[in-house]
């Protein structure tokens, strides 16, 4: 267990207060209309309790704990894709290897590879997965499959471990750690969520997408951009090693980069003709319904850090 | 001390197993019988289905969750034999046709009788990836003369990617598991067999890993 810097300590506090203020409202509405049935508010509250508990004792045990944690997120989301999306019996063996590709990428990102750990994926396993697949020879639904498979490492490996990579780039920052990028990316991407959910509800009339998504409007879009702007602008200084303007920038980039992220994962269900990818996660459904805005908001906050500090 | 074997074979190997290499999506997990005498009549089409449906049960319970299952094919070496009948606890039945009609199910009725839950293939073997094949007869003369045991229809979906028929690489993907509600006593074979056919396409209906293009 390492000693937690002051800056990530309070934000873990403050999430923890937020889930006690939610969980106190949860009781009290409960209260109000005792007949109304409130189990699914009830599990999404208890699941937030648990996710957040299990990412906190990681980030604040060790690192390598960290890695293997999100590296393990990978695999949850990588299985749940691949269990959706149409498949050829002869595929097996190729996901077995997109399966593989897994602990490799993450051992770049232990290793602070930074060169491998952004081609591995987008290069190597780009070739190889195809190149697989002719050993096996089935040419019926190649194409297909070949974007498939892709797509789904892309999405579940190399998007995902951006996450773990922010942990172990150098503390610039030491009020916050390395633990203190992770807790802002994580924090303004789940609460960007929220705001477009509360400003969608109480404002929302302009429907954005609704072939995709009937619930996103352009209130509640806008209404959770400018409350993120704001918010990254004071939050970032904190946690991050980015300024006051830069903060600015960074919040608005989680969120529009989440709004995409959700919408982008909702086409898939769509397509797929599902509500939900799983049912992990009582009260949400799956990982990749969870992890759908981190998907894009990871690549992207991570090089825009990237390229300004370092 | 068998009993122990079980618990520790389900509890360390077969439960992580399920949980994390497989991944359930299970939709009606409260129409799953918890009492005996009860029969799960499932679709089969691994060797993982077993197992799948042996680990949704506590490990308290788990001696009382019989496979009914070939005894050509299980007990035809002696290992396999052991770990079936001591580890899995399975109900070995005889398919070459020599056994009476009677006899037959004897041990079937025996556990029955004990309150335990009978784990049946209606199908009879694993058949081809992710289909389901025509239904066998056994499972209606099975229950046709007991008042007390009704049929929990089971549709599993996707454990042939994981583990087909005559492969050895293991491949992890989620899986469906949809359990449907009670079948009423039926009159006749045909009654029965209408009803089963009718409940496992619903139940089919409601994975989400399967597409009509499979």
């Amino acid at each position: 267990m390492n000693f937690i810097p002051p800056h990530s300590l309070y934000a873990m506090l403050t999430v923890l207060g937020l889930l006690v203020v939610a969980s106190t409202l949860r009781l009290l509405i409960q209260k109000r209309n005792p007949t109304k049935d409130y189990t699914e508010l009830k599990q999404r509250i208890q699941s937030w309790w648990i996710m957040v508990a299990i990412l906190f004792s990681v980030l604040i045990f060790q690192k390598l704990a960290t890695v293997l944690f999100f590296g393990f997120l990978s695999f949850l989301a990588l299985k749940e894709f691949l269990s959706i999306v149409p498949m050829r019996q002869s595929d097996r063996k190729v996901v077995f290897w997109a399966y593989l590709a897994i602990p490799i990428q993450y051992y770049w990102v232990w290793q602070g590879w930074y060169g491998m750990f952004v081609i591995f994926i987008p290069v190597y396993m780009f070739l190889f997965l195809p190149f697989r697949m002719v050993l096996i020879g089935e040419t019926k639904g190649f194409i297909k499959a070949a974007g498939v498979i892709h797509w789904a490492s892309m999405i579940a490996i190399f998007c995902l471990s951006h996450i773990a990579y922010l942990i172990v780039l150098p503390v610039k920052n030491r009020d916050a750690g390395s633990i203190g990028v992770v807790l802002f990316l994580l924090f303004m991407t789940q609460f960007n969520d929220v705001c477009q959910y509360v400003w969608g509800k109480s404002l929302g009339k302009h429907k954005i997408i609704p072939k995709v998504s009937p619930n996103k409007t352009w209130e509640g879009f806008l209404g959770a951009f400018a409350t993120l702007i704001i918010c990254g602008g004071f939050v970032a200084p904190l946690l991050t090693p980015l300024s006051f303007q830069q903060g600015l920038v960074a919040g608005g980039l989680i969120s529009g980069a989440g709004f995409v992220g959700d919408v982008v994962i909702s086409a898939v269900k769509r397509d797929l003709k599902i509500k939900n990818s799983g049912s992990l996660i009582p009260g949400h459904g799956g990982i990749l319904d969870r992890m759908d805005s981190l998907i894009f908001t990871s690549p992207l906050f991570f090089h825009f850090l990237y390229y300004l500090v370092y | 001390m068998n009993r122990l074997l079980k618990i520790i074979f389900f509890g360390l190997f077969i439960k992580p197993l399920v949980t994390i290499g497989l991944g359930l999506n299970i939709v009606g997990r409260k129409n799953l019988p918890m009492k005996g005498p009860a029969i799960l009549a499932a679709n089969h089409n691994s060797h993982l289905d077993t197992l799948v449906l042996m680990s949704m049960y506590p490990l308290s319970i788990i001696h009382k969750i019989r496979p009914v299952a070939a005894a050509d094919y299980f007990l035809s070496n002696k290992f396999v034999a052991w770990f079936s009948l001591k580890i899995i606890g399975i109900i070995p039945l005889d398919r070459s046709g020599k056994t009476k009609r009677e006899m037959l199910f004897s041990s079937c009725h025996k556990a029955l009788d004990n309150d335990q839950i009978l784990l049946i293939f209606p199908e009879g073997t694993r058949g081809k990836p992710e289909q389901i094949s025509r239904l066998k007869k056994g499972i209606y003369y099975l229950i046709k003369d007991r008042n007390d045991t009704q049929v929990t229809p089971v549709v599993m979906h996707g454990l042939g990617r994981s583990l087909p028929r005559g492969e050895a690489l293991f491949v992890p993907f989620n899986c469906d598991v949809i359990i449907g509600e009670k079948i009423k006593h039926c009159a006749t074979f045909k009654e029965f067999f209408e009803i089963m056919a009718k409940k496992y396409v619903e139940l089919i209906n409601c994975c989400i890993t399967r597409h009509d293009e499979d």
